[in-house]
This record gives structure tokens, C-alpha cells and sequence, in this order.
């Protein structure tokens, strides 16, 4: 299959701060591609330039078989793009801000109507509302009817789902699964965990630098250390205890328990208990749990490197 | 994609769908439709009636040293024009002057001792104006008065004074005749209403239009605008066609207004203001627009806007005549577009010129529009390094 984005050693410079530092990736046709990284990684600046707004400095990538430097323009009427802050007009209808960006790239919302369907019968009751005054949940709906009007084979979604409710990003994550077995190729940003699991491949970006890629499974391989989930009721006494730990690797609050990971390869829960135990806490538990996504990824910043290089 | 057949209609859709969302954006913010179209006229009405250089009532100290018939007939001369006022009167020089620094009189009259008997004998007589001319500009307009009623009663004076001597000397040997041609009561509503015109239309269109681009900057919406297919000259159109039709519909109240409130004369043809203003909007729209993009925020736009339109009008030779200007100063109005459209309007509202006669100007507004939407169209990109 041809790729639909491809990226090698991608580099970009804002003044001092490196925003990219040779980013390279590949993402396949009618894949659904996230990109997961902490706030100041480099996801915006990476959909900026693929979006053909701004240049990179060193690197090329092409999209749909297009540089994005050489013919932006054919680039353009070919993909959809969401940025980040919402960016269609506040003040035009839900309706206007539609027919404008349909006319715009020459088409009509008639015309592809069927694509748009799901997501704009839910907009539908707001029709005539302004686009300023629509929840957080329904201005992401209307945006990315509007990035999806033209009918695009790539659709990029910088962090879509940021500041909208949890059952307006189940929604949206619905709608994407829906786009992609059209045979839409998506890439998408976002900060939250739980989302990068429902992507069929992951990016892990720190400071303009892919820490990894894999499916979301396989990424969690990439965890070797030994993992255990430790209860107490007193959590925060729990985490500060445990890091002073002597074995103790890393520590992270996680839900209801705290993730601990041991610095020797096979160490006893039965051991850790019991030191807890002499440490005051009575009602400790702690089992061996299989590494998630938020593990991994928490591991490969701690690091601040590829993890293959490290091992 | 599909392969659509060649729309040769299709770039001027886009454009249409442009001015139709610029001007529900427009017509959406009920905040600015006041601004635009109450604010102006307000601003009009105020400026021509308070902007006038009409000096009224000047006080005058009056030192009559000669105190005969035709002293006195001179200084009531100036009293019933309705120019002046007599607000004192002494016989000692220093009392005159004090009057001057006590601001009690803007000028002093000085008749000497054997004025009538000195015109009667040689036809020439001599007094003093001494005016306050902290003021430059007033005290041209008081010497002027002054001038004016010397002049009227130096023609009279045979008539005042039949028993002088010589018939030769009676007429001056020089006689300045100054007659206000095209306004000739030099009502200065009809001077001030078309500049003031002017400089209103050039605010809202200056403003509009750099507020405008980098607003869409501001809030974002200019990266969805980059990413689709339109183009350039499309975009700038669909940002100059709006304040294009708003810059003319105000300048059609403006002159509704001339008419009705300030019976300003109208001799020549709307068409070739309408032809004239037109050429003129696109200039200061293209400066709005190259200002937009250049800038980053809207506030910059505004000091940016401000600078110019503060410099343009104080060097537009609406309140202040570039003639009296320094040398440098009257070529750089050269350059200033507020300058030539207040020339053109005034020359064809009230000299009723026709275009051969304005070329000139109209030549110079037309390279600069040029130069102006050649430069906003380059500046404005679509990807930024």
C-alpha cells in the first residue's frame, strides 16, 4: 500500500526553541495514525507543516504521494485539516460556516452530504445558531464537518478532542473509526491516554523527537521493567513512602492506585508488602499488572529516549 | 478526487462566497454597524460646523490720538462690520499693550495725531495695527478683516473727505482687490464639508480593512482560510469588495448631508466623484490590507492605522494650507493620498472641474492604488517560513 504521509528527519526552529529535531515516520493508507505527546512536543508544529502553513527547515515530507513544500497546492484541496484552537468563523451560522468552506474548495455540502451525515445530523438542531455559541463538543463536531466537506483522502486532526466533554470524545472517536473504514487516512493528536488505544498505530513525541511508534499493544512491549499496581488508602503518603524506596524505579499515581516499578528484574510483591507493612501501612496491596499505554509512555519520557537504544 | 469538468465559473463563486461571508460578518456585529454608519456623520456634523477659521467678534483697543470726523468714521467702520469689537479705549501707548498681554484685546488701533489733516493735504495718511500673533493663523485672518475694511473705506474717502486737495492722490496708487472666487462669502462649511467628507471615508476604510485580515489572524480562522484552494487575488478581493460598497455608501450619506445640512454647492458631476472616490478607496484599502498582513496582532494594525492617518491628515491641507508649509513638507504631501482626493473634491464640488482638469491628481491616486494592491497582494502568503 503507498503511504499516505511520510516524513523523514523533519526539523523546524521557532528562534531558540527546536520545535522539531528530525522527526520520521510512515503512515499507511486508511490508517488512523495518533500522535501522543505533552503539551510543547512538537504535534502542533508537525501538523503545521504537513498542512502546508509553514516550512520546515530541514527534512521533507510528502502527503498522498505530494511534497508538501513543491505542491501545497494540490495538497490543499486533497486533505482536511482541524487545527487546534477552533478556527472557524464565530460569528457565521453553523449552516454559513458549511456552505462557505463547501464552496470554497468548489464543492457543495449536497454533494457530499453522505459523508458528513452522521456528524451533521447531531448539528442539525443548531442550524442557524452561531458557530461561537455552539458547547465545546459541537464546535469540534462542526469543524471537522468542515475539514470533511470537500470529501478529503487525509484528514489531519491536531489534539480534536481537547477541552470536549468524555461522551462527545467517544462520539468523535466513533466518527473517526466510521471515516477510516471509508478509507480515510487520519492523523490525530492527543494528550489523553485512553483515546491512543484506539488508534491502529502510535507516535510518542518528546521535544521534537518520535520516542517510539508501534500499534498501541505493542508499544506496551516496549515496557520491560517489572510492573505493580500498589493500593493504600493513604495514596499520597503511599507515593512519597515509596519513592524513597531503595529498589524503587519510578512511581506515578495512577486511577485509584499507584504504578510502581522495581529497579532489580524479578523482584516479590511479598517483599514490597512487607516493607510496607513496617512502614506503617497496614492495608497495603500490591500485584504484578501488565504495563498500559500511559505506563509506557510515562517510562519513554522518564528516559527521554528510545527505549530499544537504552536496553 | 474525482476528475471535475474545467469550471470556468468556479473562481468567481468563490469570490462571491467570500463577499457574501464577509458582509453576514459584518451585519452580524451589531456592536460595529453603529460605528459605521451613525459615528461618521455624528463626526461630520461636529467637525464642519466646530472647524471653521471664521474669527468672529474681535476685540480691539482703540488709541484715537486724532479724534476727528474721519477717525472716527474709520473706527466705526470696523465696528459695524460685525468682525470687530471695541473693548477699550486710552490715549497712552502702554495701556494698548497691556490690553494685548491682559488678552482683553487681540489687536490695538493706532490713529495718530493730524490723520485727517495729513489726507486731506497729501492724500496719505498712515496708522498702526499692532495683533496678537500668538496665533499665526488668526492673526493672518484678523489682518485680513482689517485689510479688507481699510481698503473699502481707502476707496471711499473722496466721498468722506470732499474737501481734499489733490484729485490725483485720492485712489491709491496700489489697490489690492481680494475676492473669495468659488466661495465667495467664504462660507468655510463649503471648504470644510468635502475635506472632512474625505477623511472620514478614509478612516473606515483604512480601519476596517487592517483590522481585518489580522483579526482572522488573531482568532485562527485564517490557517482554516489557508489551507483550502483559495486564492490570492480572490482572498484580497473578498476583503476589498466589502469596504469597497461600505466606503461608497458612506460617502453617499456624506454628501446627502453637504446638501441638506450645509447647502454645500454641488457643480460638478457625482460621477466623477463617485469614479475619483472609488480609485482613491482602493488605495487606502490596500494600505488597510498590507497593513493586516504585515502585522500580528490588531493592536498593532491600530497604531500602525493611527500613524498614518494622523500624518495624512495633518499634512492634507484640510486644516492647515500647505502652501505655508515648509519645502519639504508641501513634496512629501505629494505623497499623500488624503491630499489629492481633498484637492479633487473640493475642486469639483465647488469649481464644478471636469476630469481633464484633474488628471494630475487622479494620476497620482491611480499609481499609488496600484502600488498599494500590488503590495498587499505579495505580502499576503499563505505559508509562513
Amino acid at each position: 500500500m503507498n503511504p499516505a504521509v511520510t516524513t523523514e528527519n523533519l526539523s523546524k526552529r521557532f528562534g531558540k526553541v527546536e520545535a522539531l529535531r528530525g522527526i520520521s515516520f510512515c503512515v499507511p493508507e486508511a490508517e488512523l495514525f495518533g500522535l501522543i505527546g505533552a503539551d510543547g512536543a512538537g504535534k502542533t508544529t508537525l501538523f503545521r507543516i504537513l498542512a502546508t502553513l509553514i516550512l520546515p527547515d530541514a527534512g521533507n515530507a510528502s502527503l498522498l504521494g505530494l511534497d508538501t513544500v513543491k505542491s501545497y497546492r494540490a495538497i490543499r484541496t486533497r486533505i482536511g485539516y482541524m487545527p487546534g484552537r477552533f478556527s472557524l468563523y464565530q460569528d457565521l451560522s453553523v449552516e454559513e460556516n458549511l456552505n462557505f468552506f463547501a464552496t470554497v474548495f468548489g464543492t457543495t455540502v449536497k454533494e457530499n452530504y453522505e459523508l458528513i451525515r452522521d456528524i451533521y445530523v447531531q448539528l442539525e438542531p443548531f442550524r442557524s445558531r452561531r458557530a461561537g455559541q455552539l458547547s465545546g463538543g459541537m464546535k469540534q463536531k462542526l469543524a471537522l464537518c468542515c475539514a470533511l466537506v470537500h470529501r478529503p483522502e487525509l484528514l489531519l486532526l491536531d489534539e480534536p478532542t481537547t477541552g470536549v466533554d468524555a461522551v462527545s470524545r467517544q462520539e468523535f472517536w466513533q466518527m473517526l473509526g466510521r471515516l477510516k473504514q471509508q478509507g480515510i487516512t487520519i492523523l490525530v493528536s492527543t494528550p489523553y491516554m485512553d483515546e491512543a488505544s484506539l488508534c491502529d498505530r502510535v507516535a510518542f513525541l518528546q521535544e521534537g523527537r518520535v520516542l517510539a511508534i508501534d500499534t498501541p499493544t505493542g508499544i506496551t512491549t516496549l515496557f520491560r521493567k517489572p510492573l505493580f499496581a500498589v493500593r493504600s488508602r493513604d495514596k499520597h503518603r503511599l507515593i512519597t513512602k515509596l519513592r524513597t524506596y531503595e529498589h524503587a524505579a519510578s512511581v506515578f499515581a495512577f486511577g485509584d492506585s499507584v504504578h510502581y516499578t522495581d529497579l532489580r528484574q524479578s523482584p516479590e510483591p511479598h517483599e514490597l508488602k512487607a516493607w510496607l507493612k513496617t512502614e506503617g501501612f497496614d492495608d497495603a496491596e500490591a500485584e504484578p499488572v501488565k504495563p498500559g499505554i500511559e505506563d509506557t509512555f510515562m517510562a519513554l519520557m522518564e528516559s527521554g529516549e528510545s527505549p530499544e537504544e537504552n536496553s | 478526487m474525482k476528475s471535475m469538468p474545467k469550471d470556468y465559473l468556479q473562481p468567481m463563486r468563490i469570490v462571491v462566497h467570500l463577499l457574501r461571508k464577509e458582509f453576514i460578518q459584518i451585519f452580524h456585529n451589531k456592536g460595529m454597524l453603529p460605528l459605521i454608519f451613525v459615528m461618521p456623520f455624528i463626526q461630520l456634523v461636529i467637525l464642519s460646523n466646530a472647524a471653521t477659521f471664521d474669527v468672529a467678534q474681535v476685540p480691539f483697543h482703540l488709541q484715537d490720538y486724532d479724534r476727528t470726523p474721519l477717525s472716527e468714521h474709520l473706527v466705526k467702520r470696523f465696528t459695524s462690520t460685525g468682525y470687530f469689537r471695541m473693548t477699550g479705549e486710552s490715549s497712552r501707548q502702554d495701556k494698548g499693550i497691556d490690553a494685548l498681554i491682559s488678552r482683553e484685546a487681540d489687536m490695538v488701533i493706532v490713529i495718530p495725531r493730524e490723520f485727517e489733516k495729513e489726507m486731506i493735504n497729501s492724500g496719505h495718511a498712515r496708522i498702526q495695527l499692532v495683533i496678537n500673533a500668538e496665533d499665526g493663523f488668526n492673526a493672518g485672518v484678523v489682518r485680513g478683516y482689517a485689510y479688507e475694511i481699510i481698503s473699502s473705506f481707502n476707496r471711499d474717502i473722496k466721498r468722506l473727505l470732499p474737501q481734499m486737495s489733490s484729485p490725483a492722490t485720492v485712489q491709491p496708487n496700489i489697490e489690492i482687490r481680494s475676492s473669495g472666487w468659488y466661495n465667495p462669502e467664504l462660507v468655510y462649511s463649503e471648504y470644510m464639508v468635502p475635506g472632512v467628507l474625505v477623511v472620514l471615508v478614509t478612516i473606515i476604510g483604512l480601519f476596517l480593512s487592517a483590522m481585518n485580515v489580522v483579526r482572522e489572524k488573531e482568532i485562527g480562522t485564517i490557517d482554516q482560510i489557508n489551507v483550502t484552494p483559495i486564492k490570492r487575488w480572490q482572498f484580497i478581493t473578498g476583503k476589498l469588495f466589502p469596504f469597497l460598497v461600505i466606503g461608497l455608501g458612506e460617502l453617499t450619506v456624506g454628501l446627502l448631508i453637504a446638501r441638506v445640512a450645509f447647502h454645500v454647492p454641488m457643480l460638478g458631476s457625482y460621477a466623477l466623484i463617485y469614479f475619483v472616490a472609488t480609485i482613491y478607496l482602493l488605495v487606502v484599502l490596500g494600505m488597510g490590507l498590507l497593513i493586516s498582513t504585515t502585522t500580528d496582532t490588531q493592536q498593532q494594525a491600530m497604531f500602525i492605522a493611527w500613524f498614518f492617518t494622523v500624518i495624512f491628515i495633518l499634512l492634507s491641507g484640510l486644516f492647515t494650507p500647505i502652501e505655508s508649509m515648509p519645502h519639504w513638507a508641501q513634496n512629501l504631501t505629494q505623497l499623500n493620498p488624503i491630499r489629492h482626493f481633498v484637492d479633487i473634491i473640493r475642486r469639483i464640488m465647488l469649481k464644478g472641474s471636469v476630469i481633464e482638469e484633474i488628471l494630475v491628481p487622479l494620476g497620482i491616486l491611480s499609481v499609488q492604488s496600484a502600488v498599494m494592491l500590488t503590495l498587499a497582494i505579495v505580502r499576503y502568503r499563505k505559508i509562513s517560513a
